[in-house]
C-alpha cells in the first residue's frame, strides 16, 4: 500500500533539508511517530539506521529502517530492515521565489500476510494518510518559523552593526 | 539456530508434572496438596475421570520453545491487527515500561472465559512494538495448549504452564507473560469484572526471585464483558472432580452468543466487541524493593495493590460496559 503527501513551504530547499535530516526533530514534526531513535553510528546520511515506530490504531508499528539514498537537499529514502516492510521517501524540489515543494511517500505491508494483510493495509491507509498530512503541516509550521526567527535575528544584527557604526 | 537446543524430551517436557508442581510454576495455589482416594482403590467414577484426564495430559505438546516461528508471528500480525483495532478497539498503554533487552516475567490479570482477548491483544501489541525478533512466550492452561485446533497458539509462543517452560524462558533471556489467577480469575462472574485475583498463588513470585527477573505487571480491562460470565461453577467442577483430573477449579457458566447458557465454555464462545485497554507498569525488581530475603506476602500485596489501583484508574475511565 502506497500513501504520499505534499505540501509547499515558503523556505528553500536547504532549510528543509535541515529539519528532515535531523533525527532529533523528528519527534517534533512527524504526526503519529512514538518512537526515532539512531541505532548506527552516525546519526544521519546514508547508512543511517533508525528504530521508528507509528501508532495505528490498536498497535505501533514499525520496526528498524535505513537510509539507502541520500541526494541532499534533493531526495533521502528508506528501507525496513525489519518490522513491517516499508519504503519511505522524502522529495524536496525547489520552486521560484524560495519555496520548496515537499512530497513524503510511504509504502508498506507485510509480505505473504495473504488477504487480511491486504486488507489491514487499506484499513490503516487513512490513518497513516493522516499522519503524512499532519507531519507535513507540522514541519511547513516550524521550517517557516525558523525561517522567520533567522530573519530577524538578521535584521536585528544589522541595525546592532549599524548603530555601532553610527 | 546456535546454542543449546531448547527442545526436551517426553520425559522432562515439564507437563508430566503433578498439578501441584504445575500450579506451583505459576500460581502457586495455596490450597496445598491435592489428597489421593482412600483405600480399597478408586471408584468407577474416579477411574472414568482419571482416563479422561490421562488423555488430555498425552494430548499436551511437548514443553518446546523453539516451536515459536517469528515469520508465522508476522504474517499473521495484520489480521490480529484488524480484529484488534476494529473489533475490539485495543489499546495498550506504556509497552515503553517494558525493559529493551533481557528477560522479563509481565505478569497480568486473567480475563474473558477461554478466549483471552486481552492477551491477543497484547500480544500483537507487544510483537508490532519490539518486533517478532524479540521472543516472549505465554504460558497457557493445559487444555487451551492440547485443545484440537489450537495448534497455532505454539507458534505464538504460548506453552503449557509449568515451572520447567518458565525457566527455560526466561533463562534464555526471553520476556515470559503469565497470568497467576488462572482459570480461577479468567471465569469471575461479571459483577467482579474490574477485580485483581490471584486466589492468593505467589508462585510468579517466587519465579522472578529465582531466575532474579524483573516483574512487570501488565494490566487489562474489557475482557471480562466480552461475554455474561455468571458463575466459576466451582461446587460443580468438584463434584465432577475436574479440579484432580484436569486442574480444572471451575466448570463456568456465562450467557454467551451463539449458545445462550453456556457451560463449561469447552466449545467457546463469540466474544462481544467490548473494548480493551491494557496499560503496562514499570518494572518492580522484587529484591531491591523489599531485600535480598523478600517477604512473598508483602510483595504479593503491594504488586497486587498496584495493579488493582490501575485497573480502578482503567474501569474509572469507562464510561459504558463494553463499549468503553
Amino acid at each position: 500500500m502506497r500513501v504520499e503527501a505534499r505540501i509547499q513551504v515558503s523556505a528553500p530547499a536547504s532549510a528543509v533539508w535541515d529539519f528532515i535530516a535531523d533525527p532529533a526533530r523528528y519527534l517534533h514534526f512527524m504526526a503519529g511517530i512514538t518512537r526515532w531513535e539512531v541505532e548506527s553510528e552516525e546519526p544521519t546520511g546514508m547508512g543511517a539506521r533508525y528504530r521508528m515506530l507509528m501508532r495505528v490504531r490498536s498497535a505501533e508499528v514499525g520496526g528498524l529502517v535505513e537510509v539507502v539514498e541520500w541526494d541532499e537537499p534533493r531526495d533521502m529514502a528508506w528501507v525496513s530492515v525489519t518490522g513491517i516492510d516499508q519504503r519511505g521517501r522524502w522529495r524536496l524540489r525547489e520552486r521560484r521565489f524560495g519555496r520548496t515543494d515537499v512530497e513524503l511517500r510511504l509504502s508498506y505491508g507485510v509480505a505473504g500476510s495473504g488477504l487480511l494483510g491486504w486488507i489491514a493495509d487499506r484499513v490503516a491507509a487513512p490513518t497513516v494518510r493522516d499522519n503524512l498530512r499532519r507531519t507535513l503541516q507540522q514541519l511547513k509550521r516550524q521550517v517557516e518559523h525558523e525561517q522567520l526567527r533567522a530573519a530577524a535575528a538578521a535584521r536585528r544584527e544589522a541595525k546592532q552593526r549599524a548603530a555601532a557604526g553610527d | 539456530m546456535a546454542g543449546p537446543s531448547r527442545t526436551t524430551g517426553p520425559s522432562t517436557n515439564g507437563h508430566s508434572a503433578d498439578a501441584e508442581s504445575v500450579r506451583e510454576a505459576l500460581g502457586g495455589s495455596p490450597g496445598g496438596g491435592e489428597p489421593e482416594g482412600g483405600g480399597g482403590g478408586p471408584a468407577l467414577p474416579q477411574r472414568i475421570v482419571r482416563a479422561l484426564a490421562s488423555q488430555v495430559t498425552r494430548r499436551i505438546p511437548e514443553a518446546n520453545l523453539d516451536d515459536r516461528d517469528p515469520d508465522y508471528i508476522r504474517e499473521t500480525l495484520p489480521g490480529l491487527w484488524l480484529l484488534s483495532s476494529l473489533y475490539f478497539r485495543g489499546e495498550v498503554r506504556g509497552l515503553g515500561n517494558i525493559p529493551e533487552k533481557g528477560p522479563v516475567l509481565l505478569v497480568g490479570n486473567h480475563s474473558g472465559g477461554n478466549l483471552t482477548v486481552d492477551t491477543g491483544v497484547f500480544m500483537l501489541a507487544f510483537s508490532a512494538y519490539f518486533g517478532v525478533e524479540r521472543e516472549i512466550y505465554s504460558l497457557a492452561h493445559n487444555l487451551v495448549v492440547s485443545m484440537p485446533g489450537l495448534g497455532f497458539l505454539k507458534k505464538w509462543g504460548v506453552v503449557a504452564a509449568s515451572r520447567e517452560n518458565a525457566r527455560k524462558a526466561l533463562e534464555d533471556g526471553n520476556a515470559l507473560l503469565v497470568y497467576p489467577g488462572g482459570d480461577y480469575e479468567v471465569h469471575r462472574p461479571v459483577w467482579e469484572r474490574n477485580k485483581v485475583d490471584f486466589d492468593g498463588r505467589k508462585g510468579w513470585i517466587r519465579t522472578a526471585l529465582e531466575h532474579d527477573v524483573p516483574i512487570v505487571p501488565v494490566v487489562a480491562i474489557g475482557g471480562q464483558e466480552t461475554s455474561l460470565f455468571l458463575s466459576r461453577g466451582e461446587t460443580l467442577a468438584k463434584l465432577l472432580m475436574l479440579d484432580r483430573a484436569f486442574r480444572l477449579k471451575v466448570l463456568p457458566i456465562s450467557i454467551a452468543p451463539p449458545w445462550g447458557i453456556n457451560v463449561g465454555d469447552f466449545l467457546g464462545h463469540i466474544p462481544l466487541p467490548a473494548k480493551i485497554t491494557v496499560e503496562t507498569l514499570p518494572p518492580i525488581d522484587v529484591r531491591e524493593e523489599f531485600g535480598d530475603d523478600p517477604d512473598l506476602d508483602e510483595a504479593y500485596d503491594h504488586i497486587t495493590r498496584l495493579m488493582q489501583e490501575t485497573l480502578d484508574a482503567l474501569a474509572a475511565e469507562r464510561r459504558f460496559p463494553v463499549v468503553g
